[in-house]
Parts: C-alpha cells; structure tokens; sequence
C-alpha cells in the first residue's frame, strides 16, 4: 500500500467544472466567497456527497486550509459528508406539513424503502430523511427527491413517486 | 371588502411575464427607467414617505435604511437581497421569484441606483433550485438586453448581479449570517455593531432587504409615495403584503391584501376552517411568532397591530391550527426546528433551545413533570434577550406562549401521561 512512488496525483475538479468555478470567482473580490459554490460543483461531480478527496480538491482549487473547508462543510444540511443514495427525498416535518400528514408520508416511506433514516437503500438507488420548511407549506404534505419537489402527497402518490424512481 | 387589485403577484398565472419582453410589455422596467432620470436622493425620500416596511420579519423602514449608507467614499457597496426564506410557514418569496424574476431584478436595480451599489447579490437557499434557474435565465435576459452590466438602460450606471447559492441553513436568513455565508464562511451572525450599513459584505457598506420589499420598489417609484401611502391600515403599515397561509384552512395559499386585513377576513379569503373545523389558534408571523387563540380573530394583520397583541407579523406566515390539534406537540415541533438551527455561539442559545426540545418531547411523550410549565418559563427568561442575534428570541417565542395560552394543555399532558388527543390519521380523514 505504502510504495513510494505509487502516490496518486492529489484530486481535482474536472475541466469544465474549473471553467465554471472561475467565471464564479470573479464575481467577488475575495476568492473564499466562492466556497459554498465550489462546494456545490464539487458534490455534484462526486454524487451527491463529498468524500475526503473533494473537500481536499476545492481545498487546493481556492488555496485555503482544507480544515476550513471541512468547517464549513459541516455546518449545511445541504453538504453530505456520507454516502447518500442515488437519489435523495427530503420530507419536511415542520409544522405546516405535520399539521397535514407528513409524519405518516416519513412512515410510508419507511415501510416502502425498508430503511431507517438517512440510510441507503441495498441496491444504492435512495436514500431519505425529515427535513425543515422547504417553503412550501401551501401545498403540504410535500417532499423533495433530488431537486424536485412534490406537492399534495398522498399514500398513492408517495408510492408511485419512490417506485419510478431509477 | 372590495376587491383588491394585486401589485406584487400581478403577474403570477401569466407566464409571459418570465421573459424579458412580456415583462417589459407589462410596463416593466419602467421604474428603473424613472429612477434613473432621478436624483439617488429622491428616490430614497419617496421610499421613506412611502412608509415600507422591511417584508423580511423586523419590519423596519427601507428608505431609513438605504439612507444609512454614506455617501461617495473610495469603498464598493452592496446590495443583498435576502432570499434565504427558510421560516417555518414562509413561501411568498418562491412565489415572486418563480413567476416574476424581473419584478425582483428592477427592485433590486432600482435600489443599487439609489444607495450607489455596483454589485448585486440575490443570496437564495439552496433549497430552492427551481427559483434559481427561473432567476439566472431571467438575468442572463436581463444583461443581453441592456437591463444590468456595463450601461444599464444606456445610462453611465454599472451594474452587476448575481444568483448566489446558500447550502441549507436557517441561520443565513439572519443578516449578518448571511454576510458570513455569502463571504464562504460558517454562516454565523456577527456582533452589531458595526452594522451592515457601514461594515457589511466584504468590509463595505451594504443594504440587506427582503424579496418582497424589493419588488415593492418598481411600483413606488412608478404610482407614488401617496398612492402605496393609501393602501394599509395606517400611516405606519402601508401598502400590499402577502400573507402564507397553511394549515388547517380550506385553501392554502399565497394572498395579497392590503396590510392590515383583519385575521377573520385573511381566514375567509382563504377558504374558512378546513372541513369546517373550529378554530384553535394561529401563528401570524411565522415560527417566531408567539401564539395566538381564536380570541384573536379580529385583530389586523399589520405590524403595529400584532406586536401590541404580544406576537408580530414577521414574514406573514399565517399557520392556522384547529381544535383537534395538540399544541404541545405542535410547539414540540418548532422547538426541534430552533434546537436545530441555532448555530451554538451564544450558551443560552444553544442549551435554550436544546432543553426546550427535551422537555416539550417528554411531555408529549409521557414523561412530563408537574414544575415543567415553570421550567419552561424560566428557560425562556434566560434565552430572551440574551443571545447575540434575534434567534433566541424567535426560539422563545412559540414556547412562552404555548405555557401562558395553553396552561391546561400543558397539565393535561402531566396528569395523563402523555397526549391526550388522538392521534390523527390525516389521509384516512381526508379521504
Ligand atoms: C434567525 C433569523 C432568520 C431570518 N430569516 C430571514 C429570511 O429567511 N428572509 C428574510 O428576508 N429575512 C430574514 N430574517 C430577517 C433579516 O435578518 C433581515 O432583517 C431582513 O432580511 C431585512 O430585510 P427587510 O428589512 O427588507 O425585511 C431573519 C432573521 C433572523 C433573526
Ligand atoms: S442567538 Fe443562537 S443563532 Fe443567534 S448567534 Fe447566538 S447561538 Fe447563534
Ligand atoms: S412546513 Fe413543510 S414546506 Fe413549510
């Protein structure tokens, strides 16, 4: 394992995502006000968390102490630091959905997925967790799966949205 | 009441509005191009005489606010539109992002001419992706047709701005969190003063305001200080607000009404009780905002009216609550979201809010103790007032009311052992 020659070249980002992030950074007169996006391409590119090597990557693409990038990593709900599934549902709980059902959509999903919470599925394919307001109480109980939220849940809906997912 | 003619949500439901031509069409950009042919100070008077208030939660006067900024000096300044809108009950800004982008980026220009800012950030939770992209396609728009960059409207005013991506924390909708986040940093709030006016992003003097207020600009310039002077309450809560209705009502949704509407009307237009349910009680302003009963009814929504009753308007976030519901587990609920949120600088902060989750949790779940109502207070009193952004406070808020509103709540779960409602199964009875 430890072969002195065999040291991997560090991580990067991929050239279109460098390309990317630099149109970004001149947005700002500071190179650390482009953390939280690089952080956002990054976990993109790693799918869907950000393992040791991306952290280490944007570490080296903005010069700055891998140790505050983790920081800043650990404080977001949006920035995993474990596995997540292919895909991932985000049920909000906070009230205006708990008033409306969103405790038995978390238990139905439960029963579909046969997981606990922020678990992955066997097959990799999902994972999911309760989440805060996602500024959509009008159309409560909803979740989110990926980027896309789903509004009016019911028993049915909830089952055939985990069903198609691929 | 009569019927009120939307401002803000005008064009929502008319998808021609979300490109730059439709929107122009509609007489967009027509603020920004009165403005422009304005002297900056003008337009800061006529916001002032307005009497706009900051949509975002605090309520405080937007033209005071821009007028804080010092004017020439060698140092850049900012605009950041709060966009964060991560309040337990709060949707209306989604709502003008998604179906008017434009509205927010004249609002947003508008205010840049008036305080002398050549940069522009819309900070956005992260949350919402779909607003992002409408925004950034509606920028895009916006630059190639002379709107923003170099010469806006063909005028020497330079102007950048940019969609910037927050990653999922509550705490960056507090203004100086959000400064921190939007400099790359751990978003927690700083401690003023300084204030934003004069040290805010970056070092340099910066307006922090809400979506709404800014897309309440364009039509102030446009229509007049009087005209947005006539719709509201009185001469301190002036013109439209959108209310967020959830809950138990008929139809959920976002309302635009003049401010002040009284809660009775506000309930009505949204459809009345759900399934003709009693009214228990209602938040009127969002997480934060302390509890009110069905003895509050008639009282008007607007900023003065609600912060004498002991609660406030916040980001008018209506959460409407029926008598099957169990306040204990619904403030147990808010009270997870605070513990949660809080991002841990301050002590009582942070064990405030850890211990009022642990208490309202046992006492939902059986294990409540007969002193638990004083021991509830009395976290309270140690939170409020004692943390360095206005969270504690906000923590408090639900969790003090719940205890001085619902006292027989609280004992009922003590002498029972737990809850006393049954539990609902929401799909079996709206089936
Ligand atoms: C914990 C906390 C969260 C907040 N979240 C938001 C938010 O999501 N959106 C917002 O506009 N204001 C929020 N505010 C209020 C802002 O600090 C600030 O007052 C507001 O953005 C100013 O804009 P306005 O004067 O136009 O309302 C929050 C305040 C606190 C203390
Ligand atoms: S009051 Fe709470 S959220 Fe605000 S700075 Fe202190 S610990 Fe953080
Ligand atoms: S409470 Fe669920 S989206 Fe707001």
């Amino acid at each position: 394992m430890s072969e002195p020659q065999a040291r991997p070249a560090p991580p990067r980002l991929s050239a279109a995502a460098r390309a990317e992030l630099d149109a970004i950074r001149r947005r700002f007169p500071t190179t650390e006000a482009a953390l939280i996006p690089a952080l956002h391409i990054a976990q993109r590119e790693w799918g869907g968390w950000l393992p040791e090597e991306a952290i280490e990557a944007v570490a080296v693409e903005l010069e700055l102490p891998a140790a505050t990038v983790y920081g800043v990593v650990s404080f977001y709900d949006l920035f995993h630091q474990r596995p997540v599934g292919r895909h991932r549902i985000r049920v909000c709980t906070n009230l205006s959905c708990q008033l409306r059902g969103a405790d038995e959509v978390l238990e139905l999903l439960r029963q579909e997925l046969g997981v606990g919470e922020d678990e992955v599925t066997p097959d990799g394919r999902c994972s999911y967790v309760h989440f805060e307001c996602l500024g959509s109480c009008d159309t409560a109980p909803m979740m989110m799966v990926d980027d896309q939220y789903h509004e009016n849940l019911t028993p049915l809906r909830v089952r055939r949205i985990v069903k198609d997912l691929a | 009441m009569a019927a009120f003619e939307p401002v803000l949500t005008r064009n929502v439901g008319h998808p021609e509005a979300l490109t730059l031509q439709g929107y122009k069409r509609g007489g967009g950009y027509e603020g920004l191009r009165q403005a422009l042919a304005m002297q900056a100070d003008e337009i800061i008077e006529a916001v002032k005489a307005s009497g706009l208030r900051g949509r975002g939660g605090a309520g405080f006067s937007a033209g005071l606010k821009w007028s804080f900024i010092p004017k020439g000096g060698d140092k850049p300044k900012y605009l950041v539109c709060n966009a964060d809108e991560s309040e337990p009950g709060t949707f209306k800004d989604r709502l003008l992002m998604e179906h008017d982008p434009h509205q927010l980026i004249e609002g947003c220009a508008i205010c840049c001419w008036a305080v002398g800012a050549a940069t522009c950030y819309i900070y956005i939770r992260g949350e919402y992706t779909k607003a992002a992209e409408i925004l950034e396609r509606a920028l895009e728009e916006a630059y190639r047709g002379g709107i923003l960059g170099g010469s806006v409207l063909g005028s020497k005013f330079k102007l950048d701005m940019w969609v910037h991506r927050g990653a999922g924390a509550y705490i960056c909708g507090e203004e100086t969190g959000m400064l921190e986040s939007l400099e790359g940093k751990r978003g927690q709030p700083r401690v003023k003063p300084p204030f934003p006016a004069l040290v805010g992003a970056f070092g340099a003097p910066t307006v922090i305001n809400n979506v709404e207020t800014l897309c309440n600009v364009p039509h102030i310039v446009t229509r007049g200080a009087d005209w947005f002077k006539s719709i509201g309450t009185n001469e301190k809560n002036t013109g439209p607000k959108l209310y967020a209705v959830s809950g138990h009502v008929e139809r959920p949704g976002t309302y635009e009404l003049p401010i002040g509407i009284p809660f009775r009307e506000l309930l009505d237009v949204a459809g009345g009780m759900h399934r003709g349910g009693r009214l228990k009680a209602y938040i009127p302003g969002g997480a934060s905002a302390p509890i009110l009963t069905a003895e509050h009814i008639d009282l008007p929504m607007d900023f003065d009216s609600l912060a004498k009753a002991g609660s406030m308007l916040g980001s008018a976030a209506v959460i409407v609550l029926d008598d099957e519901t169990c306040m204990v587990r619904s403030v147990a609920r808010l009270a997870k979201f605070f513990n949660h949120e809080s991002c841990g600088q301050c002590t009582p902060c942070r064990e405030g809010t850890n211990w009022m989750e642990l208490l309202l949790d046992r006492l939902e779940h059986g294990d409540g103790r007969e002193q638990d109502a004083a021991l509830l207070l009395s976290i309270c009193k140690n939170v409020a007032g004692n943390s360095l952004c206005a969270l504690g406070d906000a923590a408090v808020g639900p969790v003090k009311s719940l205890v001085e509103r619902f006292p027989d709540e609280i004992e009922q779960h003590v002498r029972d052992r737990g809850c006393p409602f049954p539990r609902r199964r929401w799909f079996q009875d709206a089936a």
